[in-house]
């Protein structure tokens, strides 16, 4: 059980945390033909758009509402109706996700009844319209991002199916630290046992990294909506990642498909949790190719605990990344030597380490000392230097490597990638002693 | 107040563009209304930012949530030949009690965490929408801080809600000139310094360029704000002349100098072998009209003419390999016209050109450039700059990377010449830099293959 420390110091140095406006905009970003927009300044959208051009290297669709000082004073309603009609005109999406921003909800605006209202005005409207209140001044990315896959399910989802469950069909909502890889892995586990799986939120249908055959201002690919629409039909729902129980929860009380929030899906025996939930949902028993996978996984942890075992890592990451990569390491020997998260979330007094520091990059260098290895995002690189230890890169950005995204940490295959990557690193920094 | 301000900044009597509209006109200067749905860029925060924080022994705290600075910090590539402050993520971060309750004490307690830390020369603080519109006094809060913490603690108030990041350009340019210039005489003075404004030292540009400068004598007191120092630029009102680079964007501050200080300055470009020996040799000409050594003149002509020729016998290798090579342009302002020419110089062929941003001086040198019925354009969508790259209306674009992807997906060549750009293109050693990197990209054997359809998809033929 890990001590929970909060420095409260006033000024943050070096952010770890980016904001949860951002992380809404990315789970809409795994819908198909959807357009996030931002209610706020341009700027909220144009340092968001290219955070994510960074790190995707992708073109971004991502709108603003464009407040000005003179709207924010009178009310942003007009810009919203305003920016609802022209994304309609210019680039035809199916769905729009529109996320508040510190700026409008510190004004007071509540983006709902500016919808409601839009919607009365404009009854022939087509596009779904769904809203989300995720100010940047509190929590981090995955916090919006949950609150809009929340919201997905209570806008989109129907209440009551028409036709009745479908046994084979599977709900997997896909937690805010999964790459693109990992909610495609998550999908092909699944068909493995026969099942159909519902991604929510596919960034492997958007942002997976592929030259499309067409150049739209909307995503190309992830969850249809016509197969959010039909949720409400699936035997069972899995989500991964504890930010994810919210919108697991809020989908259950919707449509009474019942629900498990696995914490983690990265860690041998987290993934046999997985697979023997796959099992029992789909009454199939694993297929050759995830056995062969389990024992690949097996031989690559006896392979790498040579050079994990005893070693002290450093890590700053969302929570639910942060405790999946610190759970998997220390099952490997290693020693959590430091743990930053980027927000409070209960999940954090689980994580495998002496206290877990809700804070900056700052506290993490502060701490990191006498660490082997640094895992964080791209902006670590500089820590990682001046510690003289090496980077694993994991989380949002990374700017500096090439394939993240088609790179997964959850699965057996994936657990094994991360395991290889983590003690290349340790045994790269090992002196060369051959003759 | 920041209404005030923001008239002061926009309404700019050297200002062609600005002066050429009706007097009511004239004040909404050229911050035009930004369109719900239309994204058009970077706020004025983004600007001011963009354009202080290369000043590098300063630290830039940027007061507001966590979006401000922790979805954008580290993203700009400014190089630094010494302190490395300026790097490091700075932010109040503030959260719903802070606004609720007020931030001024938060704001007060990381001023002094900085200044017991990390001693910096001085401190910058951003103000964001959310601190403008709960009206909290910025100006009197720095004041406070300054004097409790003993360093020069200077306000920023460009609000991104303010308007476009080129507005924030000008009210960085305000606070400079509001709290900084002026207040520090620097030590040394001769008859041949000068100021270069607007030049970020954006993949170390200033770099290539300053060598040069030394050459022919040219010192440099202060950049503003490229491999900065916090008391260079302080001291930069005993420059003899300016020269301001970045076209409009910093205007304000380098006529606002002239009017206060006395130093004239010179629009000009580092884009490009010609625009470089104009920016160069006007440069000598104004230190001369000013009491300058008549012999600099003579000397800039020598290093000029060593310069291009050196350029021009590393360029001679391209311009067959380049000669015809169609080039679609998207950029902004000054680098428009200076880019034309300089590839123009190399025997590429312009097809097309954005004028964002551009002055109507800008654009009359690009139909001086291109002909009267030059293809220009004001804003170019992603689907349209896709579909006519898709047609093979261009073999590379230049533009930021922003429309990386849309060449990128339309498998055409791309070079970035943007702020977020990796390689320097400024000066002689720049341009030869620019056409090496045209080239490289140009003769890419990548475009071929990934051209090439995959031979088994027959569907995909029998349609076609």
């Amino acid at each position: 059980m890990a001590r929970i420390v909060r420095p409260g110091k006033p000024c943050t140095v070096n952010p770890l945390k980016t904001s949860q406006t951002i992380g809404a905009a990315l789970s809409f970003l795994g819908l198909d033909r959807a357009l996030p927009m931002l209610h706020g300044a341009q700027g909220c959208t144009s340092f968001g758009l290219a955070l994510f051009v960074r790190h995707f290297r992708e073109t971004i669709p991502m709108q603003t509402t464009a407040i000005s000082e003179a709207s924010a004073i009178l009310g942003g309603a007009e810009n919203v109706a305003k920016g609802l009609l022209t994304l309609a005109e210019r680039a035809n999406p199916e769905v729009i996700g529109l996320c508040s921003t510190a700026l409008t909800e510190t004004n007071g605006e509540e983006l709902r009844s500016i919808v409601r209202d839009f919607k009365i005005a404009h009854p022939d409207f087509s596009a779904a319209v769904v809203s989300v209140s995720v100010p940047d001044f509190s929590g981090a990315l995955p916090d919006g991002f949950a609150s809009a896959v929340t919201c997905m399910v209570e806008e989109l989802v129907e209440a009551r199916p028409a036709r009745e469950r479908d046994g084979r069909q599977v709900n997997i909502l896909a937690g805010a630290h999964l790459s693109p890889a990992d909610a495609e892995a998550l999908a092909d586990m699944a068909r493995g046992f026969g099942l159909e799986p519902i991604v929510l939120p596919d960034l492997s249908g958007s942002l997976d990294g592929h030259v499309p055959e067409e150049f739209l201002p909307h995503t190309l690919g992830g969850t249809p909506l016509a197969a959010i629409r039909l949720m409400g039909r699936s035997a069972f729902t899995i989500a991964v990642g504890e930010h994810m129980g919210r919108p697991a929860r809020a989908l259950a009380a919707r449509t009474g498909v019942p629900c498990e929030v696995l914490d983690r899906a990265t860690g041998l025996a987290a993934v046999d949790r997985l697979v023997a939930l796959l099992s029992d949902i789909s009454g199939k028993t694993a297929p050759a190719r995830l056995r062969r996978e389990r024992a690949r996984l097996e031989d690559a942890m006896l392979d790498a605990h040579f050079f994990t075992g005893g070693r002290r890592i450093a890590i700053g990451a969302d929570p639910d990344l942060l405790f999946a990569l610190a759970s998997t390491l220390a099952e490997m020997g290693c020693e959590i030597g430091a743990a930053v998260a980027t927000t409070a979330a209960p999940i954090l007094s689980a994580i495998p380490a002496r206290e877990v520091v809700v804070g900056d990059l700052g506290d993490l260098e502060a701490r990191a000392e006498g660490c082997d290895l640094l895992i964080t995002t791209s902006h670590g690189r500089a820590i990682a230097d001046r510690l003289g230890i090496p980077l694993l890169r994991a989380g949002i950005p990374v700017f500096d490597r090439l394939g993240g995204p088609q790179q997964a940490s959850i699965g057996y295959a994936g657990t094994a990638r991360l395991i290889f990557e983590a003690a290349n690193l340790l045994h790269a920094e090992a002196p060369c002693t051959a003759h | 107040m920041l209404a005030k301000k923001i008239a002061l900044v926009v309404d700019e009597p050297a200002c062609e563009k600005n002066r050429a509209k009706p007097a009511g006109e004239r004040r909404k200067g050229c911050t035009k209304q930004l369109q719900p749905g239309a994204m058009a860029g970077g706020c004025a925060f983004d600007g001011a930012k963009i354009a202080l924080q290369p000043i590098a022994d300063v630290a830039h705290l940027v007061h507001g949530p966590i979006a401000c600075e922790g979805n954008s910090w580290g993203s700009r590539n400014s190089g630094s030949s010494g302190p490395i402050l300026y790097r490091t993520g700075f932010t109040t971060d503030l959260s719903e009690p802070d606004i609720v309750m007020g931030s001024q004490e938060k704001l007060l307690a990381a001023v002094g965490q900085i200044a017991n830390q990390h001693h910096p020369s001085a401190i910058f603080v951003y103000a964001t929408c959310v601190t403008a519109l709960i009206g909290e006094d910025l100006p009197a809060l720095c004041k406070t801080a300054s004097a409790r913490y003993g360093l020069p603690v200077i306000p920023v108030e460009s609000p991104g809600f303010a308007g476009s990041k080129n507005l924030g350009n000008k009210l960085a340019g305000e606070a400079l000139l509001e709290h900084v210039i002026g207040t520090v005489e620097p030590e040394r003075l001769t008859p041949c310094d000068v100021n270069i404004i607007g030049e970020y030292n954006v993949a170390g540009e200033l770099w290539q360029v300053k060598p040069v400068l030394d050459r022919i004598g040219i010192r440099l007191l202060a950049t503003i704000s490229g491999d900065g120092r916090y008391r260079d630029v302080a001291g930069s009102h005993r420059a003899r002349a300016a020269l301001l680079v970045c076209s409009r964007a910093m205007l304000n501050l380098a006529r606002r100098m002239e009017e206060r200080f006395g130093i004239p300055f010179l629009e000009g470009s580092f884009y490009g072998i010609s625009d470089t020996s104009d920016a160069l040799r006007g440069l000598a000409r104004l230190l001369v009209a000013r009491g300058a050594p008549q012999e600099l003149l003579a000397r800039a002509e020598q290093v000029i003419s060593e310069e291009e020729a050196r350029a021009s016998s590393l360029l001679a290798p391209f311009r067959e390999r380049l000669a015809g090579k169609r080039v679609l342009l998207y950029t902004g302002g000054v680098k428009s016209w200076s880019v034309i020419s300089a590839l123009q110089e190399i025997g590429m062929e312009v097809v097309g050109t954005s004028v964002r941003k551009s002055t109507e001086g800008d654009c009359a040198r690009i139909r001086a450039l291109m002909g009267e019925d030059a293809n220009t354009f004001e804003n170019l969508p992603g689907r349209q700059m896709y579909a006519l790259l898709e047609k093979g209306g261009a073999d590379i674009l230049l533009a930021g990377g922003r429309s990386q992807f849309v060449a990128l997906k339309a498998k055409v060549p791309f070079v970035d010449v943007n702020q977020e750009r990796h390689r320097g293109y400024a000066g002689y050693d720049g341009m030869v830099a620019l056409v090496r990197e045209i080239d490289r990209e140009l003769s890419s054997p990548v475009f071929r293959e990934v051209r090439r359809r995959a031979p088994w998809d027959r569907a995909r033929e029998e349609e076609g």
